[in-house]
């Protein structure tokens, strides 16, 4: 796994997400997360869910990468889902000897599931196959600090680097006949592992530092100057301001 | 399961952690000299690509935080560092969420600059062994200060959490003692090998 690979998940084409401005991406999801997260009935979030899966096709997202990454939440969320039913107050449905399933508690659960999925696919659709040097650029142009984004810049740029040499260190780690184990030597040479990689990492820091003085690096990179948007980021403006407004008016009325 | 998605957290939770966060990042970021920049971003990735290793214990597998390590070498610098990681890791891989991102960076990075702040001047000092049994001690409190804070971050925002939270936390235990283990004989590592590496918050990460 990779962040300077991370946005090459796309398939052939031009998808409508794709060719939109980088900010009106960020600025759409996180407005349509804060939109999202705030919905309170069962219809809105219903309806939140649907307008999420219409942004994945909308996006063209491979649909392998995006059932990896609905695991990947949903093995977080099993222990919410597992333990409202059984632990919320109220009418029983089903039980067996100490364990009840309430039916508040397995209402919140079926109302997580939507929200948390709905706000996922949403980031995943606006967000997933948008390059970190992108996002950074965005960021940059929407007034966030310099320093943060040259940060976020540098650890997408050098943590693709650090994993495999962490997988590297481990391959050969096994090959000299290391097993994991619970032992203490196990944790030593974890330790170790963890050790070398961040001695390595600060000895890089230094020739990179030295790299980019040589190079009369001035404290500033310059950061590309963005294309003005165009009438289909108004369009996407549009279509996400009158989503959430529908979703919400949805949510009174129900 | 330190990464809170969205739409779990009740809203007065979610900003609580979006302001103290951003404070926190601000003035993290205003301490950072411009020539260091290079140094703690190439540092946070190193952190950042440890803890997307999974160490093969038990069923599935270990994902370290590094919180205590992170605290003791970057100081105040957690903050923007874990800030950017976890925002790069919502965008690019959907880990944790937009809205609980701020309640995320203060979960990590508030313990782990405690630790830091109460332990670095320590650690410096000490000898290797000494330096190790501090390091590890440091990282179980920061596991266990992000543990609770999750836990907390569950508890306030619904009623409804209170079991789950409390399993939560629990949960953070085997989490804790591998962290202690791990940042024990990391400390031990860098204190032989490169000893700067810890030193160097004293002398305002000149490396």
């Amino acid at each position: 796994m990779s962040l300077s690979q991370a946005g090459a998940h796309r398939e052939a084409g031009v998808p409508l997400i794709e060719a939109l401005d980088p900010r009106t991406r960020l600025i759409a999801a996180v407005f349509l997360a804060v939109a999202i997260v705030s919905l309170n009935g069962f219809a809105a979030k219903a309806g939140a869910l649907a307008f999420a899966v219409a942004l994945i096709f909308m996006a063209r997202i491979d649909p392998q990468l995006l059932m990896r990454r609905l695991a990947h939440i949903e093995g977080f969320m099993a222990v919410l889902l597992v333990l409202l039913p059984l632990t919320v107050e109220g009418r029983a449905l089903a039980s067996l000897g100490p364990l009840s399933i309430s039916d508040r508690g397995l209402e919140r659960a079926i109302h997580i599931v939507l929200t948390v999925n709905a706000a996922a696919m949403t980031a995943l659709a606006l967000l997933g196959a948008l390059e970190p040097i992108r996002l950074g650029r965005a960021m940059a142009a929407l007034g966030v600090s310099e320093r943060f984004v040259r940060l976020v810049m540098f650890i997408a740029r050098y943590q693709g680097i650090f994993s495999s040499e962490i997988r590297r260190q481990f391959d050969s780690m096994r090959a000299r006949g290391f097993r994991s184990s619970l032992r203490r030597q196990a944790f030593r040479a974890y330790g170790n592992l963890a050790g070398m990689i961040l001695v390595r990492s600060i000895e890089r820091a230094e020739r990179v530092d030295e790299a980019m003085r040589c190079r009369g690096f001035s404290g500033r990179f310059p950061l590309r100057r963005v294309r003005p948007m165009t009438g289909a980021d108004a369009r996407f403006a549009l279509l996400a301001t009158i989503a959430a407004i529908a979703l919400h008016a949805l949510d009174r009325l129900a | 399961m330190a990464h809170i998605p969205d739409g779990v957290l009740s809203f007065p939770v979610l900003v609580t952690g979006a302001v103290v966060a951003v404070g926190a990042v601000a003035v993290g970021l205003r301490r950072l000299d411009e020539q260091q920049i290079p140094r703690v971003a190439i540092l946070a990735a190193a952190f950042f690509a440890l803890s997307l290793f999974s160490i093969p214990i038990g069923p599935s597998g270990v994902h370290l935080m590094l919180g205590g390590m992170m605290g003791l070498i970057l100081g105040l610098s957690v903050f923007p560092a874990v800030a950017a990681a976890l925002l790069l890791q919502a965008v690019m891989f959907g880990f944790g969420g937009l809205t609980s991102l701020g309640v995320n960076i203060v979960n990590i990075a508030l313990p782990a600059a405690i630790v830091g702040g109460a332990l670095a001047p320590a650690v410096a000092r000490a000898t290797p062994a000494r330096a190790a049994f501090l390091g590890g001690a440091g990282a179980a409190v920061s596991a266990l200060g992000t543990g609770l804070m999750v836990s907390a971050s569950l508890y306030l925002s619904s009623s409804d959490f209170a079991a789950s939270s409390r399993f939560v936390a629990f949960s953070y235990a085997p989490l804790i003692i591998v962290e202690a283990l791990v940042t024990g004989f990391c400390v031990s590592f860098v204190k032989r090998v490169k000893p700067e590496l810890l030193a160097a918050r004293a002398k305002r990460l000149t490396i």
